[in-house]
């Protein structure tokens, strides 16, 4: 029996890494492809966004960024989970972050105090924002694809509004750039100093925090069960007991609240402000992380760190005298052909695990049949 | 996987050719073969003295050969005509040249066709007979019928088979799949059988019992649902009062689909409840089970009102589920074994403790649910979707009953399961009864109704319209009840077999 079980894993092992490893080599293939076409060389510059990718302050700044698109994955990952697509993961974490920006800003208490309170205030908003949309589809039916969309757009909106002399934001010295007061060094977020590399940021620390709980409560909890069972079969969930309604409203208040945590890190050790250039459309690189890394912790924190390279590299390829476009052809390839290799594996894998079990069975069962004749 | 090999079949002009065997024997690949749903590896079909090959159903029709489908596939908002012509305009057109075939067809055949009547207004036999219709007008000269009888009560079945005759004696030829063994015996003029993919004798209909028939499907004896002595107790287990449900549909009208609902299970008794599908059993399920909030009515499980408590404190308080559609509500095909037996006991030992899952205590628990109900797989870790029906069931059936429930609700326990699962699942259902288990039962297997029940009630358009004693009741007489002939208390009747209605 053991045997049987250990094999199966292996290969579900194997077919799990299939895919993301086919999307990224096919990825490369276009990439080639393009800068072939606009009369380059492409092979120096897979050598020169190795070489500068895993330079020491490049790796810092990889992790950075891994550190936020992280915790995108992960909130765009729990709606997967439960069927539900949360496209507002965007509106969400930017609102979230002006706010708890405007709140940080007016704090005068302690670090210890102002900082937690920050990041509450920042959930706080995610989830409520999150939660219209949540009500909105276990009330009315409203599918959450739609509402989100323009929830994104009244975030957007909002937020200009506030964003205003007089209002939550103040215009600086120069006249050019309208922020929210900025946090007191006392609330600002420790960080890890690497000498020349620069800074790593503390919440990367959070983030970790976020995906083993992520792991936990989906895999080791009642709820997380109630919830993925939610995901794969609404019938069967409601037939087994479960609230659907009640866990659909939940889980993207959940969503929600991890989408506040987005902004969190280049507030706290970074920016320490809420601009108008404060780093927007996040909420939609956590989806195709989210995809990348089949909503699994790991393998979206690969996917956050994949990405982060790959802005940091083609950056750099700039300078080379090689187009900056390539970033967007290389992000848009890996996702298409993520979304195909799974669809693709996933198909298989099943139809694969049926013939292995009949075979088995079969085996089992080898009895000949006698061909016989009745009257 | 081999689905079929070593197939021999002759099929002869002008005759009714069944092929039976139980189910997951390998009728319907064979049929999708003989149809171009699917190709074979190796072999031949041969359509009169020519080699053919099919890659398409329109293959198939283009040489003659029709299939009507278990499930209708019938668009309820047109006409009849409407749903002959659709995808077919090309032969007839869609106006009076259709129209005047098809009432050519329903004459020469006798199908009696309504060709104005929307199809949402029919009964299901008479959405069979357009579903026959459908493939005659597109020419066809050989039907395939899977399991034609399946939704039909024993007096429609008799009036198909006169529809079948009819297309014989016009020199059409039926290839009818089933298994249930009166009818292929009744209505065939070959017979072939099937076990484990492969062709294991013919018969002639003539000079073979409806058991020399099961022996040779199963291959062994034939187990019957037949229960022992009574264990009925007078100890009200559940207690359905004035049950009244209504659901408003699109238009805002109010349709009602129970109503005045009122039975009472006691402990080790079994009561089936007989019916033609969607006449509200699955509603009534629904209720019982939470799943829908009842207008108004009571229910009670040992004693507590249940009526408006939700779905998991009532399987906590004790009540067990066999879902009709096992893969909508009984299971997560995409999940491994072990969370499928997690599946709707999530809050109960061994599956957790506090609000944290035992994987390790769950894990060993569906280990010995796989072994003491004989669920045939390689593993807990493959996923459900990988097993064989009868499988899937006996883990549903296991993981039930390892919580020992004051109540079962069984829809259609053995729906889609082989001969040898029917019998275990069956033995389980006694065993369970003999030790104070109430059963709600709803099966369109009148003998498994029959032979299982301690009591009888028929339900028809919402209500429970008739009783009767299932030691007496043949399934003839409770046909004519579920067809609404017949209500009150159904007597057997020793000469005729006609029933009364008091």
């Amino acid at each position: 029996m053991k045997k049987y079980t250990s094999r199966f894993d292996k290969e579900r092992l194997f077919l799990g890494i299939a895919a993301p490893l086919l999307a990224i080599v096919a990825a490369l293939v276009v990439t080639a492809l393009v800068i072939l076409a606009t009369g380059k060389n492409p092979g120096p510059a897979f050598n020169d966004m190795l070489t500068y990718g895993t330079a020491s302050d490049s790796q810092v700044y990889i992790l950075n960024k891994a550190t936020t698109y992280y915790l995108a994955g992960v909130a765009v990952a729990i709606g997967f989970r439960m069927n539900l697509f949360n496209i507002g993961v965007d509106g969400q974490y930017r609102l979230a972050a002006f706010i708890a920006a405007a709140l940080g800003g007016a704090l005068t208490l302690p670090g210890i105090v102002s900082i937690p309170l920050i990041i509450l205030c920042a959930m706080a908003v995610g989830a409520l924002w999150a939660a219209i949309a949540g009500v909105l589809k276990v009330t009315r039916g409203v599918s959450e694809v739609i509402s989100t969309i323009m929830l994104n757009s009244i975030a957007t909106a909002v937020i200009a509004y506030l964003l205003q002399p007089g209002r939550l934001g103040e215009l600086d010295r120069a006249g050019t750039k309208v922020s929210t007061e900025p946090l007191p060094s006392g609330s600002q977020f420790f960080v890890f100093d690497t000498g020349a590399a620069g800074e790593l940021w503390g919440f990367i620390v959070v983030s970790a925090v976020v995906g083993v709980l992520y792991w936990f409560v989906l895999g080791r909890t009642r709820f997380g069960f109630d919830l993925r069972t939610v995901g794969m079969s609404e019938s069967a969930a409601s037939a087994s007991g479960v609230g659907v309604k009640k866990m659909i409203a939940t889980s993207m208040i959940l969503s929600g609240a991890v989408a506040g945590l987005i902004g969190m890190p280049t507030l706290l050790n970074d920016s320490h402000e809420f601009s108008n250039d404060f780093p927007g459309g996040i909420g939609f690189t956590g989806i195709a992380i989210a995809l990348l890394g089949r909503n699994h912790p790991i393998g979206i924190a690969l996917g956050a760190m994949l990405w982060g390279f790959l802005e940091r590299t083609t950056n750099h390829l700039e300078f080379q005298g090689y187009d900056k476009e390539i970033l967007g052809v290389i992000q848009g390839v890996i996702v298409l052909c993520v979304v195909i290799a799974y669809e693709v594996v996933r198909r298989y894998g099943i139809k694969r695990q049926q013939q292995r079990v009949g075979a088995e069975l079969a085996a089992q069962a080898a009895g000949p049949v006698k061909k016989q004749e009745v009257a | 996987m081999v689905a079929n090999r070593d197939i021999d079949i002759t099929v002869h002009r002008g005759t009714v050719h069944a092929l039976c065997g139980e189910n997951g024997a390998g009728k319907s690949t064979l049929m999708k073969i003989l149809y171009g749903m699917q190709k074979p590896d190796e072999g031949t079909i041969t359509v009169d003295g020519e080699q053919v090959s099919f890659a398409t159903p329109a293959d198939a029709i283009a040489r003659g050969i029709g299939m009507v489908h278990q499930h209708f596939m019938l668009a309820d908002n047109l006409t009849v005509l409407e749903n002959t012509v659709l995808g077919a305009e090309r032969l007839h057109g869609i106006g009076a040249k259709a129209r005047r075939r098809i009432e050519e067809i329903s004459g020469a055949y006798g199908l009696n066709i309504r060709p104005d009547a929307h199809v949402e207004e029919l009964g299901v036999a008479d959405r069979q007979r357009v579903e026959i219709l459908k493939v005659l007008y597109r020419g066809a000269r050989t039907l395939i019928l899977d399991e034609p009888t399946a939704v039909l009560v024993p007096q429609e079945v008799d009036a198909l088979f006169d529809n079948l005759r009819e297309l014989k004696s016009e020199g059409l030829t039926v290839i009818f799949i089933s298994h249930k063994l009166g009818e292929v015996l009744s209505v065939a003029d070959e017979i072939t059988v099937i076990r484990r993919g492969t062709t294991v004798g013919t018969a002639d209909p003539r000079s073979t019992t409806a058991k020399q028939l099961a022996e040779l499907m199963v291959g062994s004896e034939l187990p019957s649902p037949e229960t022992e002595e009574s264990t009925v107790t007078d100890r009200p287990m559940l207690t359905v009062d004035g049950l009244r449900l209504t659901q408003t549909d699109l238009d805002g009208v109010e349709r009602v689909i129970l109503d005045d609902i009122s039975f009472t299970i006691h402990q080790g008794e079994v009561l089936g409840i007989a019916g033609v599908e969607g006449n509200g059993q699955s509603e009534l399920v629904e209720a019982v089970m939470g799943m829908r909030d009842p207008g108004s009515g009571r229910i009670r499980l040992d004693k507590d009102d249940i009526t408006h408590v939700a779905t998991r404190r009532r399987r906590e308080e004790g009540i067990g589920y066999i879902p009709e559609d096992r893969h909508r509500h009984g299971l997560l095909l995409e999940a491994p074994l072990w969370e499928n037996r997690i599946l709707g006991h999530v809050t109960e030992r061994p599956n957790s403790k506090g609000g944290l899952l035992d994987l390790r205590a769950a894990r060993a628990d569906t280990a010995r649910i796989v072994a003491a109900y004989d669920v045939r797989t390689p593993g807990i870790e493959v996923t459900a979707a990988s097993l064989s029906g009868g499988n899937q069931q006996k883990l549903i059936v296991g993981r039930e009953m390892s919580h020992r429930p004051k109540l079962l609700i069984a829809a259609h326990p053995t729906r889609g399961v082989d001969v040898g699962a029917q019998a275990q699942i069956w033995d389980q259902i006694r065993e369970a009864r003999r030790e104070g288990l109430a059963v709600l039962l709803i099966s369109a297997d009148l003998d498994e109704l029959i032979g299982l029940s301690d009591t009888l009630r028929v339900m028809y358009r919402g209500r429970l319209v008739a009783d009767a004693d299932p030691t007496t009741i043949t399934p003839e007489e409770l046909g004519s009840a579920m067809t609404g002939a017949a209500a009150g208390h159904l007597e057997h009747v020793d000469d005729s077999p006609e029933d009364e209605a008091r």
